[in-house]
């Protein structure tokens, strides 16, 4: 472990690869302060250039622009109240009121240093359980993959969706059937292709996470006439106030950190679960843990109560990296799209990849402390200036999202048929936004759709054909008995506790 | 049983499903493929029936959050004078070339979308393309096709 760990200081402490930390998080903080946008659209719109460089440091770069959007959201939920990913919206809860009351500086502070400290703390747990796990998941079979994976979808359908767990698999559906177009794998024959050569191929993985997330959400927000720009006013972006931290309201951090952290981190871990509902928890569980005084300032601008939700949404995000390394098999949406830009790299993360590729693996993890450094160095002092980007009137931002996607995807094919392509997914997107359709799990469905074949395909050949292999071992029983109770559990939620 | 728009989306998405199974058995395997456990239809096959399921079940069952949309507050207009405005820069893209298409591009979505300020709106568009593609084209040395450019002689 201490050498992969030296490879991994070695190959993140190289000048080109502490160049992208630092432009994935100062990017990834721009485009996750704009509302609407956040780390699955900052990490779409990188992937084409991540395609220019070594596979660790494409990687190193998204991981960047990753906690650096989960920080740009925080941001735009403290000053403008405008979350712009639902990993912040419990962040806006205290964050928000302490801006109200001319503490802007200091509470972008006091995220900025929750942020640092939960990341780096949950980096610690990933550095000790991502070998572990590896390991552990090497006596894993394709049963047990194919049953990790109808579970990750499942859980992301239950967790991710608000209660709209029968359209979320509605959206997994349609994302395994444009994850099988194209070419069968093994046969070469082609399926849904309709007789056209552009369709041969399959559809690309950054095509319809162009299409589904950063066109589709520029859409959504030119249609719902939501402006950020006029949001923008609420409160004076060029006057922060100072963003020193007293000795009280440090005192006041230093005990919700680490909980929160440990919490964030379990919630990462799990599939499905992820930065949203990491920080809603911890902020609930902040609250039972303050005396009755502190409750009675959560809501109006209390520090714990800003500190715990921030905390807990970054350890989160380290914490979601685990299943992606160790099993290859992505936790949300974001690691979902990092598998795919992984997968266009021709690397297939899982137990094997720390010793197969072992500076991916361990870069990725050493990046996650510098990207956290960084993030505190760069963002604190730049605050004030970055900020005002949060007045960019929409006329000019939307297109140049717009511009960027089409872009992208005509770099990578110099082909007509694909851009209509993604500008009809994006349509189509639009449409079921409007109606609360999910789409991260669509995503993370196309994503593991090639994967989830090639298990059925093995799992079936093994059993002659018979369903049986679902039951054969104990492990794969309990990854069943998993999806039928968190299915269970959404019917009852949705259904039965509601009529009653 | 209230028929809104969710309800006929799903619908939609049933007759996808049908149609998507519908064409999973029409896929042509090898024919020592025919009768194994598992050949190039099976998973469609299953995702067909699962897609009618989900969508039968959403079809059925009563809706516990039904989603308001106001039509009223919705920009169609905007959005669709976008929409096209992508499907032309698409379409031109490749013919008039990278640096005019999307120049025109972003004017146009800049005026669409209400922007007036024509100072503003002339240094997004064609300054910035330029250097965007001086950056793409001549420093990370991405290929960008464009053929006016090339007629006038200052692409390679």
């Amino acid at each position: 472990m201490i050498e992969g760990i030296l490879i991994g200081i070695k190959t993140a402490l190289s000048l080109q690869n502490l160049i992208m930390v630092m432009i994935g998080c100062f990017a990834g903080t721009i485009i996750g302060m704009l509302p609407g946008l956040g780390p699955m659209t900052a990490i779409a719109l990188m992937i084409p250039i991540t395609y220019g460089f070594d596979p660790a440091t494409g990687l190193i770069l998204m991981a960047g622009v990753y906690y650096g959007a989960v920080f740009g959201g925080s941001t735009s939920s403290i000053l403008i109240n405008a979350p712009g990913v639902p990993g912040t919206v419990a962040t806006s809860f205290d964050g928000y009121p302490m801006a109200q009351q001319g503490k802007a500086g200091k509470a972008l502070a006091i995220a900025a240093y929750s942020s640092f400290a939960g990341g780096t703390i949950s980096a610690i747990f990933l550095l000790i359980a991502a070998p572990s796990l590896s390991k552990i998941s090497l006596s894993f079979r394709s049963p047990d993959y194919f049953g990790l994976m109808i579970l990750g979808l499942t859980a992301v359908a239950a967790f991710s969706s608000k209660g709209n767990f029968l359209k979320a698999m509605m959206m997994c559906v349609l994302g395994l059937m444009l994850a099988s177009v194209g070419q069968d794998t093994l046969s070469d024959i082609p399926r849904f292709t309709f007789n056209t050569m552009n369709l041969s191929d399959g559809i690309s993985f950054v095509l319809v996470v162009m299409a589904t997330f950063a066109m589709s959400e520029a859409l959504t927000i030119i249609i719902k006439g939501n402006d950020p720009s006029k949001a923008a006013k609420q409160i004076s972006l060029t006057d922060l106030g100072s963003i020193k931290v007293n000795k009280e309201e440090t005192k006041q951090m230093a005990a919700t950190i680490p909980r929160s952290s440990i919490l964030g981190f379990i919630i990462g871990v799990l599939p499905g679960a992820g930065a949203t509902i990491a920080s809603f928890l911890a902020y609930g569980m902040e609250r039972n843990f303050v005396k009755n005084e502190e409750k009675e300032k959560f809501g109006k601008g209390s520090v714990q109560g800003l500190s715990a939700p921030e905390t807990a949404n970054n350890a989160a995000c380290s914490g979601s990296f685990v299943p992606l390394l160790t099993l290859g098999i992505p936790g949300s949406g974001t690691t979902a799209v990092m598998l795919g830009a992984l997968l266009g790299f021709g690397i297939q993360p899982g137990p094997r990849l720390y010793q197969t590729n072992p500076d991916i693996f361990w870069s990725v993890i050493m990046s996650m402390y510098i990207g956290m450094v960084v993030l505190l160095i760069l963002n604190l002092p730049l605050i004030p200036y970055i900020a005002r980007i949060l007045a960019v009137p929409r006329t000019f931002l939307i297109p140049m999202i717009l511009f960027f996607s089409v872009t992208g995807i005509y770099l990578m094919s110099f082909n007509n048929f694909d851009i209509f392509l993604m500008i009809g997914i994006a349509v189509v997107a639009t449409i079921l936004r409007l109606y609360d359709f999910p789409m991260p799990p669509l995503i993370l469905a196309f994503v593991l759709g090639g994967l989830m074949e090639e298990n059925l395909r093995r799992s079936l050949l093994i059993s002659d054909g018979s369903w049986s292999f679902l039951w054969d071992r104990p492990l794969t029983v309990i990854i069943m008995l998993t999806i039928i109770l968190i299915v269970i559990w959404q019917v009852y939620r949705s259904f039965i506790k509601k009529t009653y | 049983m209230k028929i809104n728009s969710v309800k006929i989306i799903s619908l939609l998405f049933f007759i996808l499903s049908a149609f998507y199974l519908y064409t999973a058995h029409q896929i042509q395997v090898f024919a020592f493929d025919e009768g194994a456990p598992f050949n190039a239809k099976t998973f469609p096959i299953y995702l067909g029936y699962a897609g009618m399921f989900f969508s039968g079940l959403k079809i059925i069952l009563p809706d516990q959050k039904p989603v308001v949309v106001d039509y009223k507050y919705l920009e169609f207009k905007k959005t669709i004078l976008l929409v096209l405005t992508m499907v032309i820069y698409g379409a031109t893209i490749l013919k008039v070339g990278f640096f005019l298409s999307t120049s025109l591009f972003l004017v146009f979505s800049y005026y669409f979308l209400g922007e007036r300020r024509w100072r503003y709106i002339i240094i997004f568009s064609f300054p910035f393309v330029a250097i965007f593609m001086y950056l793409l084209h001549g420093m990370l040395q991405v290929y960008l096709r464009d053929p006016l450019l090339k007629f006038i002689g200052i692409m390679g």
